[in-house]
C-alpha cells in the first residue's frame, strides 16, 4: 500500500519544529508501523537525507519506549496496544497518517518524535517502592496474600510506563501513571507500612514535575495500552486524602 | 601462549562450597565503602540488582544504561517465569534437582559448582521480589502458584501472568530509584558504553556516550561491572530488543577480556514466524505455551501443501493425519522437551516439507485439547496477554485456530569468561547475567535467565566484588591517567572514522547481511563447510560496511544511525568469533548442532536404546572445557584458551529426554 505521512520534524529540544510531508510506498500490509518508519527511513538514508527520529525498543509491546501520537491518538486507533503493536493492515492504500510525539509540558521533545520521559523516573524516585534492603526478605510464604488483592495489584502493575495517558490528557496528567504504581503497592501487605509516605511523595513530585490536574475525562485510561483502570486514580485520591490526615495527625 | 584459567572455585563439597566461600570471602567496612566507586553497566536484572544492592551496601555506584530510563531494559519482555527450588508444591524438588535439571540442561558444559550456587540462592531471590511487591500469581489461600517450564518435571516456576521478567525488572527498578533519590547512586540513562579503560592491567574505568547530546566522558572508578546482555542481535533477526548489542562486552575483548563459548546461542522453539524481508524482529510467544498447548504438523507432505495454498483449514484436519512430534520422539517430556530439542525438531519436519505457514517454516501450537478440557476461560486467565499478542501481530485468533511457530534467535549462553567470583581474566572488571558464560552451559532451561540475572546482581556479586576491591586502594586511579585521555581518543576517531564513510548502503542493510550469513551458516545447523564460508563472507560484508555504510548527521546530536552504527561494527568483528568458535567445537551440544557429529542407527547408543539417530552427539574426550578466546586482531583468529570442566558430583551422560 502507499500512504502519505504527515510527520513531525524538530532538530533540537531548542528549535522550532515543523510538519513535513512523506510518502510511504510499497508497504506491505503485514508489516508494523514502525517497520513501516523503518522502511520509509530507508529511502531517506539511502537519499542522503536525515532519518526520522523516533524512540523503539522492545517491539513488542512491553518496554514502553515507542511513543507516537498517530492520527491524534496516543499509540494509534487501536485500544490496548503500542504503537509497535500497530500493524499496517489497519490501515488502508491513500491514507493519509498524522504522526507527532507525545506531546506534555513535562516531556520535551528531544528530536523528531523523541521526547524526555524522565519526571516518571523521579516520580517513582520520590515513593514507588518498597523499602526492603536485599537479604532482609523474610520467606515469601510468611505473608499470605489474598488473590484478589495480589491480582489488582498485577492488574495496576502492568503499567509500561510509557506516558500515553499524559499526552492523551488536555490537562497532561499523570493521574493514571501514579495511581497505577501507588495502587500496585497500596494493594499488597508489604506496601502498607509506607502507604502514606509513598502517595505523598508520589502526588508531589508529579506536581512539582509540571504535570496537569486530572479532571475526570478518563482520556488515559482509553489510551492506556495496558487497559489500566481509571478505578486507580479514585483509589489514589482516597489514599492522598488519608496520606494528608496521617500527616497533620503527625506533624508537630 | 595460553593463559592460566583460574577459575578459583572453592574447595570442599558441592552444597557447602558457596557457604564456605562466603566466610572465607574478604569484608570492607562500612566507613571504608563508601570510599570505593563502582560502575554498573546495564541496568536488566543483573544490572539494576547489582546496581541497587551494592548501593545499599554502601558502595558509591554509578549505573549506565542505553534506553531512556533503567526500567526500559529487555529483561523486562521476558514472559513466562523463574525458577525456583523452594519446592512449594511437594513434588520433590529440591537445590539438588534443580542444579541437575540445570546442569543436563546446559548439556554438562557448565562449571557444577556455579550451577549448584544458582540453584541454592534460588529461593532467596522469590523471597526478596516478593517482598519488593512484585505481584506473582497466587492461589485461593493467598500463597504462590507454580508452573512447569521445559527440561523439567517438577512444578518450581513462578510466575506475573505472562509479563514475569516486567514485574521481576520493576521491582528491581523500583530498588534503583530508591538508592537514586538516596544518593548512592547515580544514574545515566541513554549513555552508551563505548570503551573499557585498562589502566595498569586493571578495569578502572569506562568512556562513555551521552546518547542525546553527543558528549564523550570518561567515568574512572575502582572496579567495574558489566551486566549489558547478550549478543542475539548479531543474527539481525531475534526476540532481543532492537537495542540490544555486544558493543560493552566486545570493547572489553579487544581490551583483553576472554570471551567464552560464543558459538553456544539458543534458538527459541515457539517465536511468530518471519513474514517478509521488512522484517525488524521477531516474537517470542512464551515456552509457558507449551503446558497446554500441542504442537503438530501434518503426518504427510502433500497436506501440508494444501495447508500453505489456504485450500483447508488446520480443524479439517483429522487426528490421525496429524504428526505430535514432540509427543512421539520425547514421551516423557513431551511437549515440554528443552528449547534446543524442540526447535531442532520444528527444522526438521520443515526440512521435510511438512511446515504450515506461507513460507513453509511453521509449526502448530494448537490449545484445541486444552480449551475443551479447562474452558476457553481458564486458558485467558493463563494466557490471555500472549494470545493477544499473537493476534495483533499475525492476525488470526488462537482461541478458534492453532498459533503458527518457528525457532528464533533468543538467547545466548556464550559471554565473556568469569571466574567463580564472578570476575573476568582482566582484574577488576566483572560480568554478570546474560553478558558472562556462566551458568547455562550449552543451552538454558526456560525460566533460567531471570534466575540467574537476580541471583548475580542480588548475591553473588555483592559478596564476591569485596575479594578484589579489598586488595585495592580506592581511588588509586584517577581520570588523569594516560590511559583514559587515549581511549577517549581512540573512541572519537571511531566515531569520526564512520561518519566519514559517506556511503551508499544504510546501517541495517548491513545488519540484515550479516545477520542472514550467521543465520545460514551458524544457526540452529552448523556444519565445517558453511562455517568456513561464513568466515570468508563476513570479512568481506566488513570491509564494505567501512567504505559504503551511510550515516547522516553528525556525532554531537541525537543520532541514532550512528549508535546503530557503532553496534553494527561491533558485531560485524564479533560474527568471525561466533563461527570460529562453532568451527573449532567438533561435537554437538546443546544450541551447538554440528551436522557431522550426530548419532546414527549404527551407534551402540542408538542400537541399545538410549538415544535415538539424529541427536546431538557430544565429544567428552576432546571437548568437555570451556573455549575462552583472546582477541588478537581484527580479522584474525583469535587465540583459544581452555578451561577444563570437572564433574564431581554428576556424571556427563547422554541427554535423553525420551
Amino acid at each position: 500500500m502507499n500512504l502519505t505521512l504527515k510527520v513531525w520534524r524538530q532538530d533540537g529540544p531548542n528549535d522550532k519544529g515543523r510538519i513535513e510531508t512523506h510518502e510511504a510506498r510499497d508497504i506491505p500490509e503485514e508489516a508494523s508501523f514502525l517497520e513501516m518508519l523503518d522502511i520509509v527511513n530507508e529511502g531517506i538514508i539511502t537519499g542522503g537525507g536525515a532519518p526520522i527520529a523516533f524512540d523503539h525498543d522492545c517491539r513488542e509491546g512491553i518496554c514502553g519506549t515507542c511513543s507516537l501520537t498517530i492520527n491524534g491518538v496516543p499509540h494509534g486507533p487501536d485500544r490496548g496496544v503500542t504503537a509497535c503493536q500497530l500493524h499496517m493492515r489497519r490501515f488502508r492504500d491513500g491514507d493519509t497518517i498524522w504522526i507527532e510525539p507525545f506531546r506534555a509540558h513535562a516531556f520535551p521533545v528531544l528530536k523528531d518524535l523523541v521526547v524526555d520521559r524522565s519526571a516518571f523516573d523521579r516520580i517513582i524516585a520520590a515513593g514507588g517502592y518498597v523499602s526492603v534492603r536485599t537479604g532482609a526478605a523474610p520467606d515469601a510464604h510468611a505473608i499470605p496474600v489474598e488473590k484478589e488483592n495480589a491480582d489488582a495489584a498485577f492488574d495496576a502493575a502492568t503499567c509500561i510506563g510509557c506516558g500515553a495517558c499524559v499526552a492523551a490528557c488536555k490537562n497532561a496528567s499523570a493521574m493514571l501513571f501514579v495511581s497505577a504504581k501507588a495502587s500496585h503497592l497500596n494493594h499488597l501487605p508489604q506496601g502498607e507500612p509506607e502507604k502514606h509516605r509513598r502517595v505523598l511523595g508520589m502526588v508531589r513530585q508529579m506536581d512539582e514535575e509540571g504535570f496537569g490536574n486530572c479532571t475526570n475525562q478518563y482520556e488515559c485510561e482509553a489510551a492506556c495500552p495496558k487497559s489500566i483502570s481509571v478505578d486507580n486514580i479514585a483509589l489514589l485520591n482516597r489514599n492522598y486524602a488519608a496520606a494528608t490526615a496521617h500527616e497533620a495527625a503527625v506533624a508537630p | 601462549m595460553s593463559l592460566v584459567l583460574d577459575s578459583k572455585v572453592p574447595p570442599g563439597p558441592l552444597d557447602q562450597k558457596w557457604s564456605q566461600h562466603k566466610i572465607n570471602s574478604a569484608l570492607i567496612n562500612p566507613a571504608n565503602k563508601r570510599k570505593f566507586t563502582i560502575l554498573v553497566v546495564g541496568s536488566g536484572l543483573a544490572g539494576g540488582a547489582a546496581a541497587a544492592t551494592l548501593s545499599e551496601l554502601g558502595y558509591k555506584v554509578k549505573c549506565f544504561c542505553y534506553q531512556d530510563s533503567p526500567r526500559r531494559a529487555h529483561s523486562i519482555a521476558a514472559q513466562g517465569g523463574i525458577n525456583a527450588a523452594k519446592n512449594y508444591q511437594n513434588d520433590g524438588d529440591s537445590v539438588f534437582r534443580l542444579f541437575y535439571d540445570t546442569i543436563k540442561g546446559g548439556d554438562f558444559r557448565s562449571r557444577e559448582a556455579n550451577v549448584y550456587r544458582l540453584a541454592e540462592v534460588s529461593a532467596n531471590i522469590i523471597d526478596q521480589c516478593v517482598a519488593q511487591g512484585v505481584p506473582f500469581a497466587r492461589e485461593y489461600g493467598g500463597l504462590l502458584d507454580n508452573r512447569s517450564f521445559g527440561g523439567a518435571q517438577v512444578k518450581r516456576t513462578f510466575y506475573a501472568r505472562g509479563q514475569t521478567g516486567q514485574q521481576l525488572l520493576l521491582g528491581c527498578y523500583q530498588a534503583l530509584e530508591k538508592e537514586i533519590r538516596r544518593g548512592g547512586v547515580e544514574m545515566f540513562p541513554q549513555t552508551e558504553m563505548l570503551d573499557l579503560v585498562v589502566a595498569d592491567g586493571h578495569a578502572k574505568g569506562i568512556i562513555t556516550r551521552d546518547l542525546r547530546t553527543g558528549q564523550i566522558d570518561a567515568h574512572v572508578a575502582d572496579a567495574v561491572i558489566l551486566a549489558t546482555g547478550g549478543y542475539g542481535n548479531a543474527f539481525y533477526l531475534s526476540t532481543n530488543a532492537m537495542g540490544c548489542n555486544v558493543m560493552a562486552a566486545y570493547r572489553a575483548h579487544r581490551r583483553g577480556a576472554l570471551f567464552a563459548n560464543p558459538c553456544y546461542t539458543q534458538i527459541h522453539p515457539t517465536c511468530i514466524p518471519v513474514s517478509g524481508d521488512y522484517q525488524s524482529k521477531l516474537t517470542l510467544m512464551s515456552e509457558s505455551l507449551r503446558n497446554d498447548g500441542r504442537i503438530w504438523v501434518p503426518r504427510e507432505k502433500a497436506t501440508a501443501e494444501k495447508l500453505r495454498q489456504g485450500a483447508i483449514e488446520p480443524r479439517e484436519i483429522a487426528e490421525e493425519d496429524r504428526d505430535y512430534y514432540l509427543e512421539r520422539k520425547y514421551p516423557s517430556f513431551g511437549n515440554l522437551s528443552p528449547r534446543d530439542i524442540a526447535s531442532r525438531s520444528a527444522k526438521e519436519v520443515c526440512d521435510e516439507g511438512r511446515g504450515v505457514a506461507p513460507t513453509g517454516k511453521g509449526v502448530f501450537l494448537d490449545f484445541r485439547d486444552a480449551i475443551e478440557r479447562d474452558g476457553a476461560e481458564a486458558i485467558k486467565a493463563r494466557y490471555g496477554n500472549l494470545f493477544q499478542m499473537y493476534e495483533k501481530i499475525h492476525g488470526d485468533d488462537p482461541y478458534a485456530t492453532p498459533m503458527q511457530i518457528y525457532p528464533a534467535v533468543h538467547y545466548t549462553m556464550g559471554g565473556l569468561w568469569v571466574d567463580y567470583d564472578l570476575m573476568s581474566n582482566i582484574p577488576g572488571l566483572h560480568v554478570l547475567g546474560e553478558a558472562n558464560f556462566s551458568d547455562h552451559g550449552a543451552n538454558r532451561l526456560g525460566a533460567s535467565a531471570l534466575m540467574q540475572g537476580l541471583a548475580d546482581g542480588y548475591f553473588v556479586i555483592p559478596a564476591t566484588i569485596a575479594n578484589y576491591l579489598a586488595t585495592q586502594t580506592p581511588g588509586s586511579v584517577t581520570a588523569s591517567h594516560p590511559e583514559f585521555k587515549r581511549c577517549k581518543e581512540q573512541v572519537r576517531d571511531r566515531i569520526a572514522t564512520i561518519l566519514q564513510v559517506r556511503g551508499r548502503r544504510s546501517v541495517d542493510s548491513f545488519h540484515r547481511e550479516l545477520g542472514t550469513t550467521l543465520w545460514d551458516h551458524c544457526g540452529m545447523e552448523r556444519n565445517r563447510e558453511g562455517l568456513q564460508k561464513a568466515l570468508k563472507e563476513i570479512p568481506r560484508i566488513r570491509d564494505e560496511f567501512w567504505e559504503n555504510v551511510a550515516v547522516p548527521g553528525n556525532a554531537s546530536e541525537l543520532n541514532q544511525e550512528l549508535e546503530k552504527a557503532g553496534r553494527v561494527a561491533d558485531f560485524l568483528e564479533f560474527g568471525e568469533l561466533l563461527c570460529h568458535d562453532a568451527l573449532h567445537r567438533e561435537e554437538s551440544c546443546g544450541g551447538h548442532f554440528r551436522t557431522e557429529y550426530q548419532f546414527t542407527a549404527d551407534d551402540e547408543e542408538v542400537r541399545d536404546g538410549r538415544t535415538q539417530p539424529g541427536e546431538a552427539k557430544r565429544d567428552d574426550t576432546h571437548f568437555t572445557y570451556v573455549a575462552a578466546w583472546e582477541f588478537t586482531d581484527v580479522g584474525k583468529r583469535p587465540t583459544l584458551h581452555k578451561e577444563p570442566l570437572h564433574f564431581e558430583e554428576v556424571t556427563p551422560s547422554i541427554r535423553s529426554y525420551k
